[in-house]
């Protein structure tokens, strides 16, 4: 076992330098802290250039999310039919339903913002496609959550759902008539694809910042500071 | 507005585009917790008013008891069809049984190839295991037993020409059906009508032997065979044709986000082919495919340097920086 000097290690600020290069500890701290650029993570200071109420649509989407995600815990609890024979189960149940209405309204305003911004130049492609997935990945799970009310709107749009899905191969592996699992996609298997992707997402606007406008130079600091 | 140079705190980055590093931007404070916070507030005020204010819909399910009772005749032609091999669910194909090809995208039978994964077999598990379950009815179990001793042609042709008398009987009405040769089948229909009437067959069909019935596929295939459940929908302005499941009961927006997936079924040549849901998939995926690759597509991800909406969105920087947006104004040159 290889014994390493902590004082010459802690405190330095240097993550994944002055340590034992084979410590696993160290370098998965490296990864993690590497991501976005120091200061970067929660950020006092934007961009200047971001004055557009657009932008609040990303925040929008993402505080929407966290509504929805509480209000399915709650549904949770009490089981997937108690919002039938529960009047407070059925108020938890319309909360779920408009947070998931606004979610979806502020996710596509900002994604159709962000074409137009064309938010994926300077290396921003991966950020982008994040975002399409996880916007897929939510009407996957709208989708399932809808396919889980045991109602009779589940049972029309399951009945109907299952061709197009029977119809390239994917019926084979999600049954849209077994309620059963289509209520763990629902709730475990695609909130967490969906959970994985926004954090990526995310992560990824931290690192490589807000884009800049169409066609912005970069900017002479001297000239900039002169400027305000 | 307050604004300072930021320090370099991101390394140089080599580009394929001109698009500078964001972070060598000129800055202004900005509270993003406060911001999250904010909209957290406005997110939960919006909901609960509309919760408050509009509720959400829950049409209760339809019963195979509710179904009966409702529209009989259209329980004994379906359990009827089951027999004769003449429903939906019969003829489906993958992933229930191998009595057709299915739909098909182009020459690639996916539905085929993805193979028998959820088998069903129509006449035998959504309507003879459920009637074998019933006990204590003589006039059943012997038609039962005269059904089961039949050859499969035989079985097959009283089926058949059962379900070709109830059609052409007044309402589909059972006891106006003409004479003929229709072996045990009234009799076995007849009593899958009772079953259901009783309200047991939902637990015959889903329970499958198991304790705990949790999976309704074969209740769902049962009801999606027969008129009645459509007949609901379309009473709610759910039919395929109507912009289908998108929507949901009552006047709730449902989920508009699948407007473009809905839309291809109301228009040629989706709208009138058998194949329609396996061209809608495949063009949705082509579609998705080519949303998810904007940045890499030519012409694609130059429009919104064509659309002047980002000079809209930055109009701010473009007028304190003197910089012009992608579309230069008549005469002159862009910056780049």
């Amino acid at each position: 076992m290889t014994v390493t000097d902590r004082t010459g290690t802690e405190g330095t600020g240097t993550e994944g330098t002055g340590t034992d290069a084979r410590s696993w500890t160290a370098r998965l701290r490296g990864r993690v802290t590497g991501l976005v650029p120091p200061g970067q993570a929660l950020p006092d200071r934007q961009p200047a250039y971001m004055t557009s109420a657009i932008y609040v649509f990303g925040v929008i989407t993402l505080a929407a999310l966290v509504v929805v995600v509480a209000t399915g815990v709650v549904l949770s609890l009490g089981g997937a039919v108690w919002w039938h024979v529960s009047a407070a189960g059925h108020v938890v149940n319309s909360l779920h339903l408009w947070s998931t209405e606004i979610f979806f309204a502020a996710m596509v305003v900002h994604l159709w913002g962000k074409f137009f911004m064309a938010a994926w130049r300077g290396k921003r492609a991966l950020t982008w496609m994040t975002g399409v997935v996880a916007f897929v990945g939510s009407i996957g799970t709208a989708f399932t959550g809808y396919l889980s009310q045991t109602n009779f709107d589940s049972q029309w749009i399951s009945t109907q759902a299952k061709d197009g899905l029977n119809s390239v191969g994917i019926g084979a592996w999600m049954n849209v008539l077994n309620p059963a699992q289509m209520l763990m996609w629902h709730i475990v298997l695609m909130p967490l694809v969906v959970g994985v992707l926004v954090v990526w997402h995310v992560v990824l606007v931290r690192r490589h910042g807000v884009v800049p406008p169409i066609d912005a130079v970069e900017p002479v600091p001297a000239a900039e500071e002169g400027s305000r | 507005m307050s604004t300072t140079l930021p320090k370099p705190t991101a390394p140089p980055v080599r580009r394929h585009d001109a698009t500078p590093d964001a972070h060598l931007f000129p800055t202004r404070p900005y509270d993003l917790v406060k911001e999250f916070c904010l909209a957290l507030a406005g997110v939960l005020v919006l909901t609960i008013a509309l919760a408050w204010i509009f509720s959400s819909p829950d049409e209760k399910a339809v019963t195979m008891a509710g179904w009966a009772t409702a529209a009989p005749n259209d329980v004994v032609a379906t359990a009827t069809g089951e027999l004769a091999g003449t429903t939906t669910s019969a003829g489906y194909g993958a992933p229930y049984n191998t009595a057709s090809d299915g739909q098909a995208l182009g020459p690639l039978p996916l539905q085929k190839w993805a193979g028998v994964t959820i088998p069903v077999n129509s006449a035998e598990d959504l309507v003879l295991t459920p009637l074998s379950g019933v006990g204590g009815d003589a006039a059943l179990t012997a038609a039962l037993t005269a059904y089961r001793a039949a050859p499969p042609d035989q079985q097959t042709a009283w089926a058949t020409a059962y379900g070709e008398a109830l059609k052409a009987a007044p309402d589909g009405d059972p006891a106006q059906v003409a004479p003929g040769d229709y072996g045990p089948v009234p009799v076995l229909a007849d009593k899958f009508l009772a079953l259901a009437r009783s309200g047991g067959l939902e637990g015959a069909l889903t329970s499958s032997g198991t304790f705990y019935g949790s999976d309704a596929t074969r209740s769902l295939l049962l009801l999606a065979d027969g008129a009645y459940l459509e007949d609901q929908a379309r009473a709610q302005n759910l039919g395929g044709d109507q912009w289908g499941m998108m929507n949901e009961t009552g006047n709730y927006p449902g989920q508009p986000w699948m407007w473009l997936y809905t839309f291809w079924y109301q228009v040629p040549p989706f709208s009138t082919s058998d194949n329609a849901d396996a061209l809608v998939w495949g063009l949705m995926m082509v579609l998705t495919l080519g949303l998810l690759l904007v940045p890499f597509i030519p012409g694609l991800r130059s429009i919104p340097r064509l659309v002047p909406l980002h000079r809209l969105i930055w109009r701010d920087w473009y007028r304190r920086t003197g910089q012009r947006a992608a579309a230069p104004p008549a005469g002159g040159a862009p910056p780049r």
